[in-house]
């Protein structure tokens, strides 16, 4: 019984032995394989090789230091409420007579802690900061730890040294009216 | 017989009415209305006598005199000081006038304010940075150098950043009223005056302490907190103590299990009610010393409430309100009676959302 007109008539046919050998396919599938085999290729050799991730990537925290080198923060806890992680503490201490070259405010943060196993890297604290002392390197990435009491980043390994600066030429960056540069108030 | 109650005023402030009664000022009139309609107050404060009308924060225009005499007032008024009379027509933010009048007082206070925000213990209950943010702009255009002071120690736990100082004469109020002598006063005229004590003389009151929660800006700070911590990461905390001296009535600040101040408690409008004792605020800071009556209600729009969690917290009602006022009741008119369904209890086709009725305060 046929109940459409479109049913079609297959033949079972055996094959004969040059069919049987698929030796185009087998020529076709082999050309591609070479032609590959002699093409640049995509892949970077990571963690040698490390691509360029653009200017306005999301990595390392650092704290700056100002031209003269001396710490810009001045642990005002604006990074931490804006942390949606809570992945940032900090303690703040007065900045004593003759650390003046240490430390740019009349307060600073004495210990300042990020744990980066709480960090999503969302880049609130770069914003939030009026000092404009964090800020997530482009070029640098948060390396990949092993044991849990390596995630907590203290002063030591966030604040800038000297002869390693974190430099991000980004225009877009205004210095608010807050910065001591700009309203020339001394405290 | 007459009746010797006082006849009541009726103000309209944004044109909502209240009663009041005689001798009230507008500014008083509006915060029995709430926190929407009252103006913002840097100087004026309610427990300290003759406080009041410096600042010029508290501006309104008075749009109708009184009933018997409909005329507005010529130039805008401090509410503060201006006692309310019957018929009396106010416009506080329904009036650009006043907007632009108050635009321009943040920016004259702000002139000589050092902006020093991150580094002042004040940040976070400012009445200044509350105003600014209301009213102020993200730029200044003053361009001469600010005035300068040095820090100055009031006794051995205040210290005075006069460069903060707006002279609301606040703390001036305060130390009169709580000394006999006149020992706390401001020195010096114009851009030059400066909040002194007579001779660099301490103040040796047992209340002197008040003088910190009394400022409005981080001018007059508690050494004993200096530093320490960001307001929004402690914890405010109600508590009392039996003291001979005050009331003992205070919010401790905790941070972890360690009180790293001791405060007056405030009102809504950031007002002592009650001042406390040095010894209650400087001395005693042990949980061991108080007896622990629970969380301070902290407003939900306060920066100290960021990030604390808590599951009475009080939300804004603003959203409530707003789907109250869109809610549309629907017009079903089927007849239920003809569908054999089972019937359901009245309730579930109540015409209003649960969640749009006001919460009952």
């Amino acid at each position: 019984m046929q109940l459409t007109n479109r049913a079609k008539q297959v033949s079972n046919k055996e094959m004969t032995l040059a069919e049987k050998m698929y030796l185009p396919a087998v020529v076709g599938g082999l050309a591609i394989t070479i032609k590959h085999f002699f093409r640049k290729k995509p892949t970077i050799q990571y963690p040698e090789v490390k691509k360029y991730l653009g200017p306005i990537y999301r990595g390392h925290h650092v704290l700056k230091r100002d031209e003269q080198g001396r710490e810009r923060c001045t642990a005002c806890g604006l990074c931490a409420v804006a942390c949606p992680a809570e992945a940032i503490s900090m303690v703040a201490a007065e900045r004593k007579k003759g650390e003046e070259a240490l430390y740019r405010e009349e307060k600073y943060a004495a210990v300042y802690e990020i744990n980066m196993l709480r960090c999503i890297f969302c880049g609130l604290c770069e914003e939030a900061c009026p000092k404009q002392a964090v800020y997530l390197r482009h070029d640098r990435m948060v390396p990949v730890f092993l044991e849990r009491d390596e995630v907590i980043y203290g002063k030591d390994r966030l604040v800038e040294s000297l002869d390693d600066r974190y430099i991000r030429k980004n225009s877009e960056v205004a210095t608010t009216p807050t910065e001591p540069s700009l309203t020339r108030s001394t405290t | 017989m007459e009746d010797t109650k006082p006849q009541l005023l009726t103000v309209t402030i944004d044109g909502i009415a209240v009663e009041v009664e005689p001798g009230t000022t507008i500014l008083q009139a509006a915060r029995k209305i709430g926190p929407d309609v009252a103006p913002p107050a840097m100087c004026y404060y309610q427990p300290l006598k003759g406080s009041g009308g410096k600042c010029r924060a508290c501006l309104v225009r008075v749009a109708a005199g009184s009933a018997k005499d409909p005329r507005p007032m010529p130039k805008l008024v401090a509410s503060c000081l201006t006692a309310v009379q019957d018929g009396m027509v106010v416009e506080n933010t329904t009036n650009p006038q006043v907007i632009d009048a108050r635009n321009g007082i943040v920016e004259f206070l702000l002139l000589n304010h050092p902006l020093d925000c991150p580094v002042c213990d004040q940040a976070g209950e400012c009445d200044l940075q509350n105003f600014a943010f209301d009213h102020g702009k993200a730029t200044t255009r003053y361009e001469e150098d600010r005035r300068t002071f040095e820090k100055k120690d009031i006794g051995p736990y205040i210290q005075l950043h006069m460069t903060r100082c707006i002279l609301c004469y606040r703390c001036v109020y305060t130390a009169d009223q709580i000394t006999e002598k006149r020992v706390h006063g401001v020195l010096g005229r114009g851009d030059a005056s400066e909040i002194g004590t007579y001779i660099e003389k301490a103040i040796d009151n047992d209340f002197s302490g008040n003088v910190i929660d009394v400022c409005p800006v981080g001018a007059l700070t508690d050494k004993t907190y200096r530093f320490k911590n960001r307001v929004w990461f402690t914890k405010p905390v109600d508590a009392h103590r039996n003291c001979p001296t005050c009331s003992g009535k205070v919010t401790l600040w905790y941070r972890g299990d360690e009180v790293i101040r001791v405060t007056a408690r405030k009102n809504e409008w950031n007002e002592v009610t009650e001042f406390i004792c040095n010894t209650c605020r400087f001395e005693t800071k042990k949980t061991s010393d108080w007896i622990i009556e629970g969380p301070t209600k902290v407003s939900r729009s306060s920066v100290i409430s960021a990030n604390k969690y808590r599951a009475d917290l009080e939300k804004p009602s603003f959203g409530k309100r707003l789907a109250a006022a869109e809610y549309k009741p629907i017009h079903d008119e089927r007849d239920m009676s003809q569908l054999n369904i089972q019937q359901l209890p009245p309730e579930r086709f109540a015409k209003t959302l649960p969640s749009a009725v006001e919460p009952e305060p």
